[in-house]
């Protein structure tokens, strides 16, 4: 078996792939984009065996990868943790609804919001959902997780949730790979109607679910990916969750004799928990993200009751990502002498590239809004040109999620703020801009909409846009008058006339969108090395 | 065989390649390799940073305990002392000379300098200079590779030949250039 090394979200991805994965969908989002860059990449891509596109969003990759079950294929969808709640709709009602062929929805979460807005722990969903979850705690279960996850998914007939976070999903590791499995074929459910959550089917189908749990608890007790090692000091149980076992592998090292409880299922193996704390006098919990297993074991009914510690109790940090030295700090072990931190670096924030478009969108913006007597408020999205926020451009005023920058700026106007402009990036409007322009053209908002079109999602690599060269068609289609749709080149040379379409614009009574198109400078580059290198000429 | 280390510098030096070939090496050798690296946001000019650690036995970590590092191997020299509580007392800090200026309040060089110089086994590396004398100062990275590579405890050899693997696409004149700067790097480090 060949040994490779790996990033978890490759791993992954590897492991899909050899566990006869027919359909994988996905929205770019950091930690997430490397799982579906590496499926893109592959020969089953290339072969035609293996259907994966970006989609326009997360719910839609969901819902398509819940249609590729439908007909009995094994799915995925992988997403970003907050994607997530873009997807909960399809991803709460699919478990209803339920499985025909493996649905497996790879979710990585960002604690520490390395590149995220928020710390949301994905598990929490399970408690909505009612759904099983797999928590690799290294790249080799990263490989092993959705093969195992897919037979579960078909067994139960219910979507899996494989729970990454970022430093598996960014770490590589050394792993040893396995056969290829077959395709399923081409079937459709034997029970349809489970498909349809009318009140009076969902309901039996809820209830289905519910009674299930059982099951599921079952499996959880048997997984491979929960694993009980017993301790002769009882004085302290550890329960470790997904990734957070290797830490505390590391830090107790050969010598540890304490009952040592990994989790990386869920629902929470109850019996398990339930034999770790009947037997400790002290229970420390390690989980990377929310102190989600430790609450459900300060919930639990035990005989004896052992003490509970973790982020809850303060023996961890609540916020953030577990590192090495906290886990060890919060074992008591091994006091390791530090250096004191040096004083002189100052931090170096990531900034917008040199010649970047949205320099130029940030300099018309603050030109226009800035003046003395203009005044005027920008609400922000996601994207690269949320770092406007920062020095030397200062130039936004909100960045919430994913398309809150239409619908905010429609809220405030209609609430009696002047000058309200939106600035949303081209992928970020087809993400969750456009029904948020349908509402500002159906009530006339005094709104400005600049797109920043740089023809690709840059953030996370350089993905193609969904509408690349459409946007226009799509805000005229959408019901914005064609007078009030123009498309700009932000670049320097062009500053004064950019200036005035936007004092123009911003004078109407009524919707526009100006669309500020150039392609961004780390994609034109590639693209023209890639032409370059095949001996064509660039263009 | 054991060995804990930190790969500093900013967004666009090559960190990741320098980290890719290290992790290659370390591979081919069938030792256990666990890497941690940034990816998305932190990469648009901001601090980049590796975690690397090979071993003969199973690892567990993706991340290196602070006080355990055997090597900061940094790009840039304000980045090397980022991770100065890393570093266990015995180990070593090998950085570039080379100051990326892209922040307007960038610390006086010298300071940076004397910083480095107070950990007793450090190496000052004039990576630019050298990557030009390569070839291309795009090698910097290979040439702080060779800088480190006395630390590494891997033969240069499979050093060596997973930096023409890493270069393969490339040509053989992107290669040889490499091959060069790692060599002039680890001369560099060998002579100070």
């Amino acid at each position: 078996m060949p040994i490779r090394l790996l990033l978890g979200n490759e791993a992954l991805a590897q492991g899909a792939l050899d566990a006869g994965l027919s359909a994988a969908y996905a929205y770019p989002g950091t930690p997430s984009t490397e799982i579906t860059e590496y499926i893109l990449r592959s020969p089953e891509v290339a072969r035609g065996d293996v259907v994966s596109h970006w989609t326009a969003n997360e719910k839609t990759s969901l819902e398509a990868a819940l249609g590729a079950s439908y007909v009995g294929k094994r799915a995925m969808a992988s997403l970003k943790h907050v994607g997530l709640n873009v997807a909960a709709d399809p991803f709460v009602n699919s478990a209803i609804a339920g499985a025909n062929g493996g649905l497996v929805i790879n979710v990585a979460d960002d604690p520490s919001m390395h590149s995220s807005q928020n710390e949301q722990d994905s598990r929490v969903y399970l408690d909505l959902a009612l759904m099983p979850c797999i928590e690799p705690a290294d790249q080799q279960e990263a490989y092993q997780a959705p093969s195992y996850a897919f037979e579960l998914s078909e067994r139960h007939r219910i979507p899996v949730l494989i729970r990454m976070t970022t430093r598996l999903s960014h770490s590589r590791g050394t792993i040893t790979t396995g056969e290829a499995r077959q395709h399923n074929p081409f079937s459709l459910p034997d029970n349809p109607k489970r498909y349809i959550l009318l009140p009076a089917l969902a309901r039996q189908s809820y209830a289905r679910l519910v009674e299930r749990q059982a099951d599921f608890i079952h499996d959880s007790e048997r997984s491979p990916f929960n694993e009980y090692s017993d301790g002769a000091d009882r004085s302290l149980g550890i329960i470790a969750c997904g990734i957070a076992h290797g830490y505390v592998l590391e830090a107790v090292g050969a010598k540890n004799d304490h009952p040592i409880l990994k989790v990386g299922q869920y629902p929470i193996p109850e019996t398990l928990l339930e034999k770790i704390m009947r037997t400790c006098e002290r229970i420390l919990v390690f989980e990377e993200g929310f102190p989600y297993v430790e609450a459900k074991l300060r919930g639990m009914p035990v005989r004896s009751s052992p003490i509970i510690h973790g982020r809850l109790s303060g023996h961890l940090p609540r916020v953030g990502e577990l590192t090495p030295q906290a886990v060890a700090a919060a074992l008591g072990l091994g006091h390791v002498q530090t250096a004191e931190p040096s004083s002189i670096p100052a931090p170096r924030p990531p900034a917008l590239c040199p010649g970047c478009p949205h320099a130029d969108t940030c300099n018309l913006l603050n030109e226009v809004l800035n003046g003395e007597g203009k005044g005027g408020t920008v609400f922000s999205d996601i994207g690269c040109y949320t770092l406007g926020a920062l020095p030397p451009y200062n130039a936004i005023d909100t960045c919430v999620e994913m398309g809150a920058s239409i619908t905010m700026a429609k809220g405030a106007a209609a609430a009696g703020l002047d000058r309200a402009v939106a600035l949303i990036g081209d992928s970020t409007f087809t993400h969750s801009g456009l029904t948020g322009l349908l509402d500002c053209v159906n009530e006339n908002a005094n709104v400005t909409i600049v797109i920043v079109d740089n023809l690709t999602i840059a953030m996370t690599g350089g993905q193609p846009s969904s509408a690349t060269n459409r946007l226009a068609a799509i805000c005229a289609g959408l019901g914005v008058d064609p007078d009030h749709i123009r498309v700009i080149e932000p670049h320097k040379n062009h500053h004064v006339d950019n200036v005035a379409i936007l004092e123009q614009e911003i004078a109407h009574a009524g919707p526009s969108v100006i669309i500020a198109q150039r392609e961004c400078i780390q994609t034109a580059r590639r693209r023209a090395r890639r032409t370059a290198s095949e001996g064509g000429e660039a263009r | 065989m054991n060995r804990n280390m930190i790969l500093a510098g900013v967004g666009g030096q090559g960190l990741l390649a320098l980290a890719a070939v290290i992790g290659e090496a370390a591979r081919s050798l069938e030792l256990h390799v666990r890497q941690a690296e940034v990816h998305g946001m932190a990469q648009r000019g901001g601090v980049v940073q590796s975690h690397l650690r090979y071993a003969g036995r199973p690892l567990h970590s993706n991340l290196v305990r602070k006080g355990t590092a055997d090597l900061i191997l940094a790009l840039e020299p304000m980045e090397a002392l980022r991770y100065l509580s890393y570093l266990s007392p015995s180990g070593a800090l090998v950085s570039s000379t080379a100051p990326l200026v892209n922040i307007p309040n960038y610390p006086d060089e010298s300071d940076v300098y004397a910083e480095i110089k107070t950990v007793s086994t450090h190496r000052l590396i004039d990576a630019a200079t050298l990557a030009k004398q390569a070839g291309a100062v795009q090698a910097a990275n290979m040439v702080m590779l060779g800088a480190g590579s006395p630390f590494l405890d891997l033969p240069e050899r499979v050093l060596l030949t997973a930096i023409e693997q890493f270069f393969a696409g490339k040509g053989d004149s992107v290669i040889e250039t490499n091959a060069r700067a790692f060599e002039l790097g680890r001369d560099a480090a060998q002579a100070s």
